[in-house]
């Protein structure tokens, strides 16, 4: 045997290999997208089991295993109606998500912009200082983060509770709900600064000077080079926000009281028994907006994660 | 290069740049900065009212805590074993896909599917697969074994380390991938010429060019490790099974308590702890990848 055509047959065992894994990391995906077209008596039927308080009578028609099906007995929209137009909460739930991440994806990218230009042009002692402490932030997990965060809260709330103290029910309704405690922090939170700041300090200097010989000011190089220079490293630093806080909880979880303002990503674990039948439909619904976004920006993404790795470059 | 770049700009232009950084910096300060450094009064003293300092006797007590140590010990053996597990599984994924394999961006499409969908969609899986009338269990039961209740014993941990590899393996891939594509190709073509074989390429050559890049990735799955709390909350709710009771689990219940002495505490310790791991990591990296760093 040569050793091109071995190399090939070498090539081919690697890809049976990665093929079959990569199925394998697809299918949690698929089968809960396939699930969500079920009746709810074949949902109930293949996985009531792992419902604890089913009445006796029910249960004789349930299997005593958890059958995880891949194909539906039959193809049909009623979860998907029910979620839709029958079950309002699931969709007060997914808009909560969206009143949660879309100002936090936005205003985040947004100030990353001005802030990785000033970060980039004329570097100094201070800014190196203030760019190492946003990365000794960035690698603080949750449980460090949400403390600070939380005291904040409370201090705010506390302190604009006062003003209305003597009519509490006057006080508007934006601070009462709690939402700002989730996205005002979410806004500062340094990662998309950290990483367009590495991608503006790519840029090469001759541009620039060649703008301002040209008159510009540095707004316009800010909006005339910078911008257009990072346009796809902006939209994939956007996808990044987004992915991350369409799917957050802990935040939430610890800084919103009220659960009825809870987002989707957190309120989705709660799903109650009798509503067994919808959670796959709740689920793949919820998954829309990420997945149209992979779909349509895969190599955005790629490019995004690219920039993410190495923390000193 | 940098210099002359900051001579030549007007003062104008060099504080219109600093400016720039003032929003950012404000929010930071309010949201993260002073309050944390609140946290850390917090954390020496006794009560806010009051205020007296007690030295480390809020540390004392957090240690006392039996639900701090079992969260701590829950935590660290969880991010023992999946750290080092899905950066060698990302890395040696990336090495085959490097390969010129036959629908090789399919592949690393589907390895990377897992990021774009959020836990909550798919935690029903995950839980049918490992209920204890559940797949794997009916798996196990064909080949005669006997199946185990895996949400409500000691194998617990072993449900989230399978959740937290699908999905944190495909962005280490991509990261490894671009790494190993800028490794300097005459490098690889003289060692190759000189007889070297792929696996003597594999350790002498690219992990040396590769190491920013697994530092990065430990520093990243480290951080990710951290927020398995999502999956086992989603899982299991509130109350998990011992095995599975997280860090988070115990602040979240302190935060319930309004404990403001124990949470400080624990948050100060647990900053001062990833500093000192990420100190190190730098330090080993700076070691080790010295001589390849240009």
């Amino acid at each position: 045997m040569s050793r091109h055509t071995k190399k090939r047959i070498f090539n081919i065992i690697i890809m049976v290999f990665t093929g079959v894994a990569a199925i394998l990391f697809l299918m949690p995906t698929v089968l809960t997208i396939a699930n969500s077209f079920m009746t709810s008596n074949e949902i109930t039927a293949n996985y009531g089991a792992m419902i604890g308080n089913m009445t006796d009578d029910k249960k004789t028609f349930i299997s005593e295993n958890v059958n995880l099906k891949f194909i539906p007995d039959k193809v049909t929209f009623a979860q998907y109606a029910s979620v839709l137009f029958k079950s309002p909460d699931y969709l007060i739930k997914f808009w909560n998500s969206v009143i949660l991440t879309v100002p936090i994806t936005v205003f985040q990218v947004l100030l990353a912009i001005l802030t990785a230009y000033g970060f980039s042009r004329y570097p100094n002692k201070f800014k190196g200082i203030i760019f190492f402490a946003y990365i000794i932030l960035m690698i603080m997990p949750y449980q460090v983060t949400l403390v600070p965060n939380f005291l904040v809260a409370d201090f705010i709330k506390d302190n604009v509770g006062a003003m209305f103290a003597d009519d509490p029910e006057k006080m508007p309704k934006f601070i009462t709900n709690m939402r700002w405690a989730v996205i005002l922090p979410g806004i500062f939170s340094p990662f998309s600064i950290f990483l367009l700041t590495k991608v503006m300090k790519r840029i090469p200097v001759s541009y620039v000077e060649a703008a301002k010989l040209d008159g510009a000011s540095e707004l316009q190089i800010l909006a005339k080079i910078h911008m257009p220079l990072c346009k796809g490293a902006i939209v994939s630093i956007a996808m990044l926000v987004f992915i991350d806080y369409w799917n957050m909880v802990e935040q939430p979880l610890v800084l919103m009281k009220d659960t009825e303002l809870h987002p989707l990503s957190v309120f989705l674990s709660q799903i109650n028994a009798g509503d067994i039948g919808l959670a796959f439909a709740v689920g793949t619904v919820y998954m829309v907006p990420t997945i149209l976004m992979f779909l349509y920006g895969e190599d955005y993404l790629v490019e995004g994660i690219t920039y993410s790795g190495g923390i000193k470059g | 290069m940098k210099k002359t770049n900051s001579q030549c700009g007007r003062r104008g232009e060099r504080i219109f740049s600093n400016v720039c950084v003032l929003p950012s910096l404000a929010g930071v300060l309010i949201f993260f900065l002073i309050p944390f450094c609140i946290v850390i009064y917090y954390s020496v003293i006794n009560n806010p009212i009051s205020g007296q300092f007690v030295g480390l006797e809020n540390f004392k007590r957090l240690f006392q805590a039996a639900a701090f140590r079992r969260a701590a010990l829950n935590t660290s053996t969880f991010s023992l074993i999946s750290v080092p597990l899905v950066l060698v599984i990302s890395l040696w994924l990336a090495t085959l896909l490097e390969r010129n394999i036959p629908y090789k961006s399919v592949i690393r499409t589907f390895f990377l599917s897992p990021i774009m969908v959020p836990t909550a969609s798919v935690v029903l899986v995950w839980q049918v697969l490992f209920h204890n009338h559940g797949t794997i269990n009916q798996v196990l039961d064909l080949f005669g074994i006997e199946g185990i209740d895996w949400m409500k014993s000691s194998h617990g941990q072993l449900i989230i380390i399978v959740m937290f590899l699908w999905k944190n393996i495909g962005y280490n891939m991509i990261l490894f991938m671009s790494a190993l594509a800028a490794v300097p190709r005459d490098i690889l073509e003289v060692a190759e010429l000189e007889g070297a074989g792929r696996i003597y390429q594999f350790f002498h050559i690219k992990l040396r060019y590769l190491s920013p890049t697994i530092l990065f990735v430990l520093i990243l799955s480290l951080i990710n490790s951290f927020k398995i709390f999502r999956e086992v909350y989603l899982l299991t709710g509130d109350h998990p099974y011992d095995k599975m009771y997280m860090l988070q689990h115990f602040m979240n219940n302190t935060f319930n308590s309004l404990d403001y002495q124990k949470l400080s505490a624990a948050a100060v310790l647990f900053s001062a702890v990833m500093i000192v791991i990420i100190a190190a990591l730098l330090i080993a990296e700076e070691i080790f990848g010295k001589d390849v760093e240009s």
